[in-house]
C-alpha cells in the first residue's frame, strides 16, 4: 500500500524531478465512520454533521460525511511523501464535492513547474482528491523547496 | 446577510499560545493516514501539512476571530484553506498565534446572486519569536442557504 520508502525519509533531489512528473497516488479505500470520528478527535472539529447520523439526516443529508480537511489531510500525505514535509513551502486546497462513508478516495498530483526562488530550488505542483466516480472532492496546489545533489 | 465592519479588516486579534505536543502530532498523523515514521518518532517529529487545523478550535475560543464580519452561518461554506510554511514546526515547540480578517470581497455567483468571500489569516510564531507559518481560510457566504 505505501510506497513509504520514497517520500519517507529518503531525499528526493531537485535534479531528479521533472515538470509534468506524476506524484505517486495515495488511495484511501472504503472510508469509514471510524475514520471520521478519529479525525474529529485529532483535529478537535466535532461538528456533529460528521459523526452523528441522526443529526446529519435531520439536516437533510443521507448520512454523515467527511470533514473537508480530512480529505485535505489525505492530499497532504500524498504531497509530503513526495517532497518531504520539511521542504513544503505552501499547500492550498479548494473544496468541491463531499466524501461519504464507503467512498474510495484517490489522491494524486503532478509537478507543474521547476524554478529558483529566494536562492532555493523550488517545484510547484497541482493535486486532486477524486472519489470512485471520478468526481473532484478536493483540488489544490503546493510549492516545495528541494535539496540538490550539488 | 453578513454584517461587515471594514475598520476591523487587517487588525490582529488577541494572541494565544499552545505547545505542539508529540502525542497530538502522532494522533493527527494517524487520522490523516500519514505513515512516515518521522511523525511517530518523538525526537524528530514534525507537524504534518494540515496539523495547524488542531489550533483552529482554540483560536475560536479567543472570541474575536474574524471580528470584521459577522456571517450568516447557514449560508457559509469553507471554500479554501491555505498554509504557508516558513520554518518546520517540531514537537515541543510553543506556538504563539494571532488572527485577523485579511480580506473581504464579493463575487457574482455562477447561478446568480452575490457571494461574499472572507479570508481569515492566522500567523504562528515559535518560542524563538520566528514566524513559522500562516494559515489562511476562505469562507464563502452564499446568496441562499447552502445546498449540494
Amino acid at each position: 500500500m505505501s510506497r513509504g520508502a520514497e517520500g519517507n525519509g529518503m531525499r528526493r533531489f531537485y535534479e531528479d524531478v521533472k515538470e509534468g512528473q506524476d506524484l505517486p497516488a495515495f488511495v484511501v479505500q472504503n472510508l469509514t465512520r471510524t475514520d471520521l470520528v478519529r479525525y474529529a478527535g485529532a483535529s478537535g472539529d466535532f461538528n456533529p454533521i460528521h459523526h452523528d447520523e441522526e443529526f446529519a439526516r435531520m439536516a437533510g443529508n443521507p448520512s454523515v460525511f467527511g470533514h473537508g480537511m480530512l480529505t485535505a489531510g489525505f492530499v497532504g500525505k500524498c504531497v509530503s511523501d513526495f517532497v518531504g514535509v520539511e521542504n513544503l513551502r505552501r499547500f492550498k486546497v479548494r473544496f468541491a464535492t463531499r466524501v461519504w462513508p464507503g467512498d474510495t478516495i484517490t489522491c494524486k498530483g503532478r509537478v507543474t513547474k521547476r524554478y529558483e526562488h529566494d536562492g532555493e530550488k523550488r517545484i510547484d505542483g497541482e493535486v486532486v482528491a477524486l472519489n470512485q466516480k471520478g468526481e473532484v472532492a478536493v483540488s489544490g496546489s503546493f510549492s516545495a523547496a528541494l535539496p540538490t545533489r550539488g | 446577510m453578513a454584517e461587515i465592519d471594514r475598520s476591523l479588516i487587517g487588525k490582529w486579534g488577541p494572541e494565544g499560545s499552545m505547545r505542539v505536543e508529540f502525542g497530538k502530532i502522532r494522533e493527527f498523523a494517524r487520522a490523516v493516514k500519514e505513515d512516515d515514521p518521522l511523525f511517530f518518532d518523538e525526537a524528530r517529529s514534525l507537524a504534518p501539512p494540515t496539523f495547524l487545523m488542531t489550533v483552529a478550535l482554540w483560536i475560536g475560543g479567543l472570541g474575536e476571530t474574524r471580528s470584521a464580519v459577522k456571517l450568516d452561518l447557514p449560508r457559509v461554506l469553507h471554500g479554501e484553506q491555505e498554509f504557508e510554511y516558513v520554518k518546520p514546526i517540531h514537537a515541543g515547540d510553543v506556538l504563539t498565534f494571532r488572527s485577523r480578517t485579511k480580506e473581504v470581497f464579493e463575487k457574482e455567483g455562477k447561478r446568480g446572486g452575490k457571494m461574499l468571500f472572507v479570508v481569515g489569516e492566522t500567523e504562528f510564531r515559535n518560542q524563538h519569536g520566528d514566524v513559522v507559518a500562516y494559515s489562511r481560510s476562505t469562507v464563502i457566504e452564499t446568496a441562499g442557504a447552502v445546498r449540494e
